[in-house]
């Protein structure tokens, strides 16, 4: 389990983060929604240290990260699996090298093993038959499930994914989707995965946190979201005519 | 960049990672400056030839004052403001893709010290092979004022042959080479600096290779001066 503080995080005079609590529990889809620049990425990378909070506390499993000396965090992040926003493919590697890295950075695995762990990886992630081909030379699809498929070569206890689904078509999206979930379950991952794309709130939504102006506007799963009556929210969700619809549907329903 | 020269994590992938990088900043650099060195050599005896064209001075002065030129400062300092042209656009470009594709956060939230796996070995492969460029620049360009004399005629073989061994001071390697080795450092670690500190996206990119080329260029000028101060000062 994850627990966040008071998370604060400010950029010289722009605020993005104005103190955020969240718990995100183990072997759920943690969703964090909101606009564009309402600050997801920000709050993620709060998360897996890559910026440090002005403020507020953040706790993997109840081990402060602001209290590890450098040993106990770089073992941390060796727990930590993450897919970014762009992917962020080492481009001068093969996937195949993309998905062994950190084997070879931390591991004492034999070649065969690696080799293994890799190809079991990849077939996880469903992509096959592109080992040898350079992040340059596959589709956008492709390259998200291989940025999966690197960051569980570790076997993460947590997952953190930036928009994994953005720019995809719905249909590869929703296979993503189910993807990151079933990998969360199945491994018992504790996974916060941000998202501005309703059909996956609606696909995975465990655990949903609305961000807006800084703060948590909302929280609550799936069931909940579609149901909430609360203006940020219904702006939020029902934007398109398909959610509009819906929405008139369970309401005469 | 203080993070830059911490002990390193996984030694043997380190020891990959600088192989690499001598291969790619090293040996790929051969080339250009085999050629360089080879005309350059060729046009300093030439010329040197014309303007020591008096019957009085001996025709081996022209074979040392081609030595002198090519082991003091055209190896050494010319050679490596070509390669920080060369090597220093290529090191702040690669690192500040990485940067701005997030490349470099990937690496840090895996737990790799990104500064130390990323540039270390580049400025560590440079600082090894250089000094092999540079020797191999001193050679060639040697051999190109050989070959010019004999083409041109403008110095005998057995006078050229005689002169570049003639009060030869093995010391001036020493020297050329201590500087080619702090250059090295400079390049390497000014254009990492550039590329790895990249905010924003392509364009910021060729911004900093260019800064990279700006400013190790001056550094090595710069430094070339108080080297030489230091170790040639009277
Ligand atoms: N390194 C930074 N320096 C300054 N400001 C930043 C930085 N990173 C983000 N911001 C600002 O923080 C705000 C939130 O950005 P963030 O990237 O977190 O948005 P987001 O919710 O992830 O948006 P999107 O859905 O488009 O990815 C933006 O206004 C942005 O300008
Ligand atoms: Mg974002």
């Amino acid at each position: 389990m994850i627990e966040v503080q008071n998370i604060q995080k400010s950029f010289g005079a722009h605020e993005v983060l104005k103190g955020i609590d969240a718990q995100f529990e183990q072997g759920k889809t943690n969703l964090i929604i909101g606009q564009s620049g309402s600050g997801k990425t920000v709050f993620l990378k709060c998360l897996v240290g890559l910026h440090e909070p002005d403020n507020g506390a953040i706790l993997f499993n109840d081990r402060n990260t602001a209290q590890l000396d450098q040993k106990e965090r770089q073992l941390l992040r060796q727990e930590i699996g993450m897919v970014f926003q762009g992917s962020a493919l080492f481009d001068s590697l093969t996937v195949e090298e993309n998905v062994m890295f950190p084997l070879n950075m931390f591991t004492r695995m034999g070649p065969g093993e690696k080799k293994d762990r890799v190809d079991f990886c990849l077939n996880r992630v469903k992509l096959e038959g592109a080992n040898k081909k350079y992040p340059a030379e596959i589709s956008g699809g492709m390259m998200k499930r291989v940025a999966i498929a690197r960051s569980i070569a570790m076997n993460p206890k947590y997952l953190f994914c930036d928009e994994p689904n953005s720019g995809l078509d719905p249909q590869t999206a929703v296979v993503i989707d189910n993807l990151v979930r079933e990998i969360t379950q199945e491994y018992g991952i504790t996974t916060v995965i941000n998202t501005h794309d309703m059909n996956s709130v609606m696909e995975i939504g465990d655990h949903i946190i609305f961000l807006k102006n800084g703060l948590k506007a909302w929280e609550g799963d799936r069931h909940e979201i579609i149901r909430s009556d609360q203006p940020d929210i219904t702006e939020f969700v029902f934007t398109s005519e398909l959610f509009k619809s819906i929405r008139k549907a369970q309401r005469s329903g | 960049m203080k993070r830059a020269f911490q002990k390193p994590g996984r030694s043997r992938e380190y020891g990959k990672a600088l192989a690499r990088e001598i291969d790619y900043l090293g040996l790929d650099s051969v080339a250009i400056v085999g050629i360089i060195s080879l005309f350059v050599g060729a046009v300093v005896t030439i010329q040197t030839a014309l303007n020591l064209d008096d019957p009085f001075i001996p025709a081996y002065y022209i074979a040392i004052a081609t030595r002198e030129s090519i082991v003091l400062e055209f190896s050494p300092t010319m050679v490596s403001l070509i390669l920080a042209g060369k090597v220093g656009s290529n090191i702040a470009s690669t690192l500040g893709t990485m940067r701005v594709s997030e490349q470099i956060d990937a690496l840090e939230v895996m737990g790799v010290n990104s500064a130390s796996y990323l540039v270390m070995p580049k400025v560590l492969a440079s600082m090894l092979f250089n000094p092999v460029l540079i020797m191999l620049s001193m050679g060639l360009g040697l051999l190109g004022g050989y070959i010019a004399g004999n083409l041109t005629g403008v110095i005998s073989t057995p006078d050229y042959l005689l002169g570049i061994q003639l009060g030869f001071k093995p010391f001036y390697i020493t020297y050329a080479l201590t500087k080619t080795v702090v250059f090295a450092f400079l390049i390497t670690s000014i254009s990492a600096y550039c590329g790895y500190t990249v905010k924003g996206g392509a364009v910021e990119v060729g911004t900093s290779s260019t800064r990279a080329v700006v400013s190790s260029s001056v550094a090595v000028i710069v430094a070339n001066y108080f080297l030489t101060q230091i170790l040639l000062g009277t």
